[in-house]
């Protein structure tokens, strides 16, 4: 094929990404926008395999198939509560590409200039060929490109794995470091750039190049883990998009080495929307950027405010009889109702309630859960109509005037702390009011601290009565009595 | 140690501080409840109960005060009672201090511990002790039912065969406790209820009742938050208006129910003669302040009269007592939470602690002393009514100059970040090769319209985004691609592992994204 044709292809892909990430903006076009990526990433591919020269086919297609039997399995095998690990799956999964790619590109690249040190470099083809023509200036560029890519690659990689691990619950979900902390991850990103500089540069440190890569490879693999291993559960939707957006970067960077501006393009596109997607997490939280990585929001918290009062029990009869009276009731859900996979009763609960005339409404906090919008998709699973389901602030103001709340298995975005207690670790957090409605009802496993182990006031207040256990049980047991 | 509750001498008053459930309670603390006999009767408590609950009876009030160490009752003690207490003895009670500085001086002169059950403070935790609120709450809800008492029609609007009925037109003045109960109690029999209060900020109290607030448009509104949540007296101008608002209602509604108290004077005359006589014949007004003078001009206290015109004025002060069980099941609650909080041991020795704001601020004799008006709380009453940021209502020149400040600052903080962005160009540019130029450029575009495109993703939809990205992402398989044909066999190893995992990405990322989207449905 034509390098002409390749790039107009490229051009068209490019703008189906941006057209399939626009599409985002609402549900309906939503739907749309999936087809746009689909076929971007179809001709992208389509392209590629054409122009790339010399083309390994059967290996490729061996491999091309076998990677999407996988992909199609895991994407329909997958819950849609464990959207979280998947996704951070996933990531890993594009660091290690970017990795390997990296290393491939400086073993070529070795080759290469063997072969020209020997003149024989008119045979060669496809990236090969693009390498040889280059000056040393660009060579020196060159590096410094497979050098990032190797570096946020094996970063995303080890990072990916063990927010899937959190995630997933196969990794304590606490915030742990090694003694030295930060200071460690200092060292060896100290350690990346030296050998990355003594790479850049040519110097003879470690034998050979090679080594210079894989041993880079290694200390950022160390920092991915040890970074993401001292971040808290409570932080992981932050943790996700960040690496979300560092899986793009990775992919920009090795757009550089190979020269594909595809690669560029798409890489940029995922790492800015990661880092927006970040942004506005750690906004939600009222925290920045710098403070979630860098802190373990688990580890130690001393409850700074002295609580009065007791938490008050309620049986499944008295919410009931609540929910029979009342009018107007808004659900907040959290990572609770992922846990317990409570999103059908809760829907079941719905449309009871919707059935015998009542308003219905749920109330989603920015960081509800493990990922950012996990929560309106587990309401979409449970066919939840995505009309009733509002954000903080669009239902905030709505919260005096409703007469039952249920929160399930939610703590902090429904914390008081958050505006009372300056001294509070999640002290100006934006938090859902839910305690300003007549009657509160918390569905809760049990009276532990959640996730970031903040005393909740909420739970002590008069209008708050806690409806103790599994929240897929509790909810079952009040079907039949509602409606 | 032993607790006693006295039988009520004051006629007509069928309350008593101790009920048997409350009793039972007590002893759960580790304190011998006595109760004087009949105690209870008037409220529909025998004495028998009171045997069953594991209380004492004794026969005589004489007797009870000489058994206990702590004297409970509902009305301020009679000269009689105060008389027969002894040096160190604590008595709960009302007691109205403020009112009664005679039974003050006989307390501390009798060297009796006096805690007035009307002076707790009004701070959450001491919600569960605060009798005044569950004796309002009750007059509250009894006043709405002498009114329907009183008033010949329905309250709630009917159409029937025999013709229409309209709804009975309920004014509430005074939004606290009983007012608000009173709101809930007219709205329950499906009146239409209007309110009024000088403290604005209870509108959204008044209408989470169903009650429709009747705004008054006057600048010097009060905050009540300063006064501990109570009313003040509010200016003669403000006053004007108010009645104005009054006298506009006065022939339109049926039933007017008067709440209004300032603590520690008079109750404000907010029903004058010209309005009653400006009611229909048959309405019915009942003022709950009848104790402190009433709200209207034609109000006689623990009476009920019928005006020339046909209005019935209710004056009645006993609205708690007229419902016993009830008030008395509240107030012994009210008592019984107290005790708890004067045992925290739970071991039936009372600890009388004055750090303790609570308990601070009802005690108002201890050890000879007067120790009434108490300080102020440690804990502002109302939960430090934050500044509610009111949305500080700018003049136009103000908000016009907020508005280009803030123009001004954005625009400065683009135009720095705009030359810190070609500064960093400039220097890329000046030393890099330009056929990494060409591919800077196509980046940076490509970041900035990332950028520009997520800032629209809807929140609802940001799982589906990450999912989507995830797959796109997978966009390094070209890099794969790219080498698999080449060279050496580490080469293609290495870039057949990486086609394999990137198409996993990929396929995995759009069915699942695909999967997540097909769920989102309308109602």
């Amino acid at each position: 094929m034509e390098i002409g044709l390749t790039t107009a292809t490229y051009v068209l892909a490019a703008i189906l990404f941006i057209l399939s990430l626009g599409g985002l903006s609402g549900q309906e076009s939503a739907k749309r926008a999936v087809w746009y990526g689909i076929l971007g990433m179809a001709l992208a591919v389509i392209a590629t395999l054409f122009a790339a020269g010399p083309v390994n086919w059967h290996l490729t297609a061996a491999m091309i198939a076998a990677g999407a039997l996988a992909g199609w399995y895991v994407a329909n095998r997958v819950q849609m509560t464990e959207m979280p690990q998947l996704v951070a799956a996933l990531h890993s999964f594009v660091g290690l590409a970017a990795v390997f790619i990296g290393i491939n590109a400086e073993i070529t690249l070795l080759d290469v200039l063997a072969a020209r040190a020997a003149s024989t470099g008119e045979g060669l083809t496809g990236f090969a060929a693009v390498l040889a023509h280059k000056t040393p200036a660009e060579i020196a560029v060159l590096k410094v490109e497979v050098f990032l890519g190797i570096f946020i690659g094996a970063v995303t990689f080890t990072g990916s794995i063990v927010a899937f691990g959190k995630l997933a619950g196969k990794i304590d979900g606490k915030a742990k470091k090694y003694p030295g902390g930060h200071a460690l991850n200092a060292l060896a990103a100290l350690i990346c750039l030296a050998v990355g500089v003594a790479y850049c540069a040519g110097v003879g440190l470690l034998g050979s190049s090679l080594a210079q890569l894989i041993v880079i490879a290694l200390f950022a693999g160390f920092i991915g883990w040890h970074l993401i291993m001292g971040i808290g559960g409570a932080d992981m939707p932050v943790v996700v998009s960040m690496l979300n957006s560092y899986s793009g970067w990775a992919a920009a960077a090795i757009g550089f080495t190979l020269g594909n501006d595809l690669l560029i393009v798409t890489g940029a596109l995922v790492g800015s929307s990661g880092a927006i997607l970040s942004y506005i997490m750690c906004k939600a939280m009222n925290r920045s950027f710098v403070s979630v990585i860098l802190g373990g929001f688990g580890a130690t918290q001393q409850s700074t405010m002295q609580i009065e009062g007791e938490q008050i029990a309620i049986d499944s009869d008295g919410v009931a009889a609540a929910l029979n009276d009342a009018e107007s009731i808004i659900i907040v859900p959290g990572y609770g109702m992922a846990v317990s996979q409570a999103q059908q009763s809760v829907s079941e609960l719905t449309r009871k309630l919707r059935a015998a005339g009542k308003e219905v409404r749920f109330a989603i906090h920015p960081v509800a859960g493990r990922l950012p919008g996990h929560m309106n998709v587990l309401l979409a699973e449970a066919k939840v109509p995505y009309d009733i389901v509002l954000e903080m602030d669009e239902i905030n103001e709505d919260f005096p005037n409703t007469d039952v709340v249920i929160v399930i298995g939610s703590n902090d975005i429904v914390n008081p702390a958050a505006q009372d207690d300056p001294a509070s670790p999640i002290a100006g957090m934006p938090v859902l009011e839910v305690w300003k409605a007549k009657t509160v009802f918390v569905s809760k496993r049990g009276q532990g601290t959640g996730y970031s182990g903040i005393e909740n006031p909420l739970f002590f207040k008069d209008n708050t009565r806690m409806f103790y256990g599994d929240a897929k049980k509790s909810l079952d047991q009040l079907l039949p009595m509602v409606g | 140690m032993n607790v006693g509750a006295l039988k009520e001498a004051f006629p007509g008053e069928t309350r008593v501080a101790v009920t048997p459930a409350s009793a039972a309670h007590i002893a759960k603390l580790g304190h011998q409840v006595f109760v004087q006999a009949g105690a209870g009767s008037a409220s529909g408590f025998s004495d028998a109960d009171y045997l069953k609950a594991g209380a004492t009876i004794k026969g005589s009030a004489a007797d009870l005060v000489s058994a206990v160490d702590v004297v409970v009752k509902v009305r301020q003690p009679t000269e009689v009672e105060i008389a027969c207490l002894k040096k160190d003895q604590t008595l709960i009670s009302f007691f109205y201090p403020g009112q009664n500085a005679d039974l003050l001086q006989k307390a501390k002169e009798r060297g009796v511990t006096a805690v007035a059950m009307d002076m707790v403070p009004r701070i959450s935790r001491a919600q569960k002790m605060d009798a005044l609120s569950s004796m309002a709450n009750i007059a509250g809800y009894r006043a709405v039912i002498e009114a329907a008492n009183n008033f010949g029609r329905f309250f709630t609007g009917q159409v029937t065969a025999a013709g229409k009925v309209p709804p009975a037109k309920v004014l509430v003045i005074g939004a606290g406790v009983a007012g608000l109960a009173a709101i809930g109690a007219a709205r329950g029999l499906g009146a239409i209820v209007r309110a009024f209060d000088v403290r604005p900020e209870v509108a959204e109290q008044i209408e989470s009742m169903g009650g429709e607030f009747l705004f008054l448009d006057f600048s010097d509104s009060q905050d009540g938050a300063a006064t501990g949540g109570y009313a003040a007296p509010s200016s003669p101008e403000f006053r004007a208006k108010q009645l104005e608002l009054f006298r506009a209602q006065a022939p339109e509604v049926d039933v007017v129910i008067t709440t209004a108290l300032i603590p520690g004077r008079d109750a404000p005359k907010l029903w004058t003669a010209d309005m009653v006589a400006a009611m229909k014949t048959g309405s019915v007004v009942v003022d709950l302040a009848a104790e402190r003078g009433g709200n209207c001009d034609l109000t006689v206290p623990n009476e009920k009269i019928v005006t020339e015109n046909g209005v019935t004025v209710v004056g009645y002060t006993d609205f708690p007592s007229r419902m016993g069980a009830q008030a008395s099941e509240l107030y012994a609650n009210n008592i019984r939470h107290f005790i708890t909080d004067l045992t925290p041991g739970k071991d039936g020795v009372i600890n009388h602690n004055m750090e303790d704001d609570v308990i601070r601020g009802a005690t108002v004799t201890r050890d000879g002393a007067i120790t009434f008006p108490p300080p102020p709380p440690k804990i502002a009453a109302i939960a430090a009514q934050k500044p509610k940021e009111k949305p500080k209502e700018l003049s136009l020149e103000e908000k016009r100059a907020k508005e280009s400040a803030d123009f001004r600052a954005q625009t400065r903080s683009q135009f720095t970040l705009l030359g810190i962005g070609a500064l960093l160009m400039l220097v890329v540019g000046l030393y890099a090769p330009p056929s990494f130029l060409s591919h800077f450029i196509v980046f940076v575009l490509a970041c900035f319209v990332g950028f520009q495109v997520i800032w629209n993703v809807s929140h609802s939809l940001h799982t589906p985004l990450m999912a989507v990205t995830n797959a796109i992402s997978g966009i390094v398989i070209l890099g794969a691609l790219l080498q698999i044909g080449l060279g050496s066999s580490w080469v293609i190893a290495l870039s057949a592992a990486s086609v394999l995992i990137a198409t996993i990405n990929i396929v995995g990322g759009f069915l699942v994204t695909r999967r997540m989207l097909a769920m989102f449905q309308k109602s």
